[in-house]
C-alpha cells in the first residue's frame, strides 16, 4: 500500500528530516482536496490540524466591521498553513479559504502534539521548522506595517 | 548640453492610477528620437514651477518615444500631472548608469520590483524581451501596495500571458475581489523559478524593500556581486558637481543610480549616509 511518507519528504517542510521522524508523522497525515471558495477553518474554532500545501492557493483573511473581508496574505504550494495548533488554547486567529482549488497534506495536530512529547528529538526537529516559518512571517508582517509604498515613499521615479 | 534643459512637448498624459501618472514626450526640435539605456534618469523641468529627476521608464530599443511615470508627491510632480498634450516641458539627460542588461545575456534574470520602483525596470525589460533568446528564465517579482495602486495592468497582463516570462504580482493588502497574492514583494524570492547561481537580479523600490530583497536573494543564493539596485537621492545637477546626491564616496547622479550591490553594501547597510 502506498502511504504518504514520499510526499511528506518531497514537501519542502520537511526536507532532510530522518527517515524515523518521517514515518511517525505520516500516521498523522491525511490527503486533502478544497474545492475553490471553501473556507477551511474559521477564526475562533477549534485548531488541531496543520496543513501542507502541495498545489493551489490559500488567503487567510478576517473580517473587520466597516471593512469587510481583508486578506492577510496568502499561501501557495510548498507553504504551511496554520500553527495555531501548537500553542494553547489552540484556536484559530483568522479564516482560511481556499482561493483556488487546493491539494493538501492534513496533519492532525493532536496526533502530533502526543508524538512530539513521547520523541522529544522529533518535538525540536518540528519546532525548529516552525520557528522559521513564524520567524519569516513575523518578519513579512513587519514589513507589511512599514507600509513602504505609501504616499510618503520617497522615491522620485 | 547636459546643463541646458532641452524643449520636449508632451505627446500624452496618461493615468496609471489614482496618484500615478505616465508622461510621453518628443523632441520640439532637432533628432526625433533620443537614445539612452534602461535604468537612466532625466532631469524634468517644469518651466517656473522646477526641476526633478525622474528614471526613463519607456523602450530603450524605441528611443522615439521617450516616457517617464512618476507620483504625484510634490510640487512638481503636481504640477507636470497637470500638463496637457502640446505642452512643452524642459528635458536633461540621460544621465546615470545603466541596469546591466548586457551583462546579464546567457544568464537567468530575476526582477523585484516594488511600488513604483517598476517604472525603471520596465526599460530593462523592453530591451530584454526584444533580444529575449540571448537569456534563459526572465522572472519579474512585482510587489505593491494594494491591487490599486498597480502599475502598467495591461501590460502586466500581456506580459503574464508570455510563456517565455514569468510574472508574480503581490500586494501588501488586499480587500473583495483580489485573487492574487498577498504579502511582501520578499515572499515571492525564495520559490520563483530561478537558478540562483547563474542569476542577474536588478532591484529596485523604497530602499526599505530593497534591503529586504537583497537579503532573501543572498538567502536564496545568488551572490552580491550578481545584484544590481536603484538607489535614489536628491539629485540635483545631474553631473556630479553639485554633490547633493552624495552616497560616501559615490554620486548617485553620476556613479549611479544603478549600483552593484556588493561595491555599495557597506554603505547600504550603515545609517545617516
Amino acid at each position: 500500500m502506498r502511504t504518504l511518507e514520499p510526499i511528506l519528504a518531497e514537501h519542502p517542510f520537511f526536507a532532510g528530516l530522518d527517515k524515523r521522524h518521517l514515518e511517525v508523522l505520516t500516521g498523522c497525515a491525511s490527503n486533502v482536496v478544497f474545492q475553490e471558495g471553501h473556507i477551511i477553518f474559521r477564526e475562533g474554532e477549534e485548531a488541531n490540524t496543520f496543513y501542507l500545501i502541495r498545489e493551489g492557493k490559500v488567503a487567510l483573511e478576517i473580517h473587520a466591521a466597516g471593512m469587510g473581508t481583508i486578506t492577510i496574505q496568502t499561501l501557495n504550494s510548498g507553504d504551511i498553513l496554520g500553527w495555531s495548533w501548537l500553542v494553547p488554547p489552540y484556536r484559530w486567529h483568522f479564516d482560511a479559504r481556499a482561493i483556488e482549488a487546493t491539494r493538501a497534506i492534513a496533519m492532525d495536530g493532536e496526533c502530533l502534539r502526543r508524538k512530539c512529547e513521547q520523541d522529544h528529538d522529533l518535538g525540536y526537529e518540528l519546532l525548529k521548522r516552525f520557528a522559521e516559518v513564524i520567524t519569516q512571517r513575523l518578519q513579512a508582517t513587519r514589513l507589511q506595517l512599514l507600509d513602504v509604498y505609501s504616499t510618503k515613499e520617497r522615491h522620485t521615479t | 548640453m547636459t546643463m541646458v534643459p532641452s524643449p520636449f512637448r508632451v505627446q500624452q498624459v496618461r493615468h496609471e492610477t489614482h496618484d500615478t501618472f505616465t508622461l510621453e514626450l518628443e523632441p520640439v526640435k532637432g533628432s526625433d528620437s533620443f537614445a539612452f539605456q534602461a535604468g537612466q534618469f532625466n532631469m524634468l523641468y517644469v518651466f517656473g514651477v522646477g526641476e526633478i529627476p525622474i528614471s526613463i521608464s519607456s523602450d530603450p530599443t524605441n528611443p522615439r518615444i521617450l516616457m517617464h511615470t512618476t507620483r504625484e508627491v510634490g510640487t512638481v510632480t503636481k504640477a507636470m500631472g497637470k500638463l496637457r498634450r502640446g505642452d512643452v516641458i524642459g528635458v536633461r539627460g540621460p544621465f546615470g548608469t545603466p541596469w546591466p542588461v548586457e551583462q546579464a545575456e546567457g544568464a537567468d534574470v530575476v526582477i523585484v520590483a516594488g511600488g513604483i520602483g517598476l517604472a525603471p525596470l520596465r526599460s530593462a525589460l523592453y530591451q530584454m524581451l526584444a533580444n529575449r533568446d540571448r537569456y534563459e528564465k526572465i522572472v519579474l517579482l512585482y510587489g505593491t501596495r494594494t491591487p490599486n495602486d498597480i502599475l502598467y495592468r495591461r501590460e502586466l497582463q500581456r506580459w503574464r500571458s508570455q510563456f517565455d516570462l514569468e510574472v508574480h504580482i503581490t500586494v501588501d493588502r488586499a480587500m473583495g475581489g483580489w485573487r492574487s497574492n498577498v504579502g511582501v514583494v520578499t515572499s515571492l524570492i525564495p520559490r520563483a523559478p530561478f537558478d540562483a547561481r547563474n542569476s542577474i537580479a536588478l532591484v529596485c523600490g523604497p530602499e526599505i524593500m530593497m534591503r529586504f530583497t537583497v537579503l532573501e536573494l543572498q538567502r536564496r543564493g545568488v551572490p552580491p556581486s550578481q545584484i544590481y539596485i536603484s538607489m535614489e537621492r536628491n539629485m540635483k545637477c545631474g553631473t556630479g558637481i553639485c554633490g547633493h546626491c552624495q552616497f560616501g564616496p559615490y554620486f548617485v547622479c553620476k556613479d549611479g543610480p544603478v549600483f552593484r550591490y556588493d561595491r555599495v553594501q557597506h554603505l547600504f547597510e550603515r545609517r545617516e549616509i
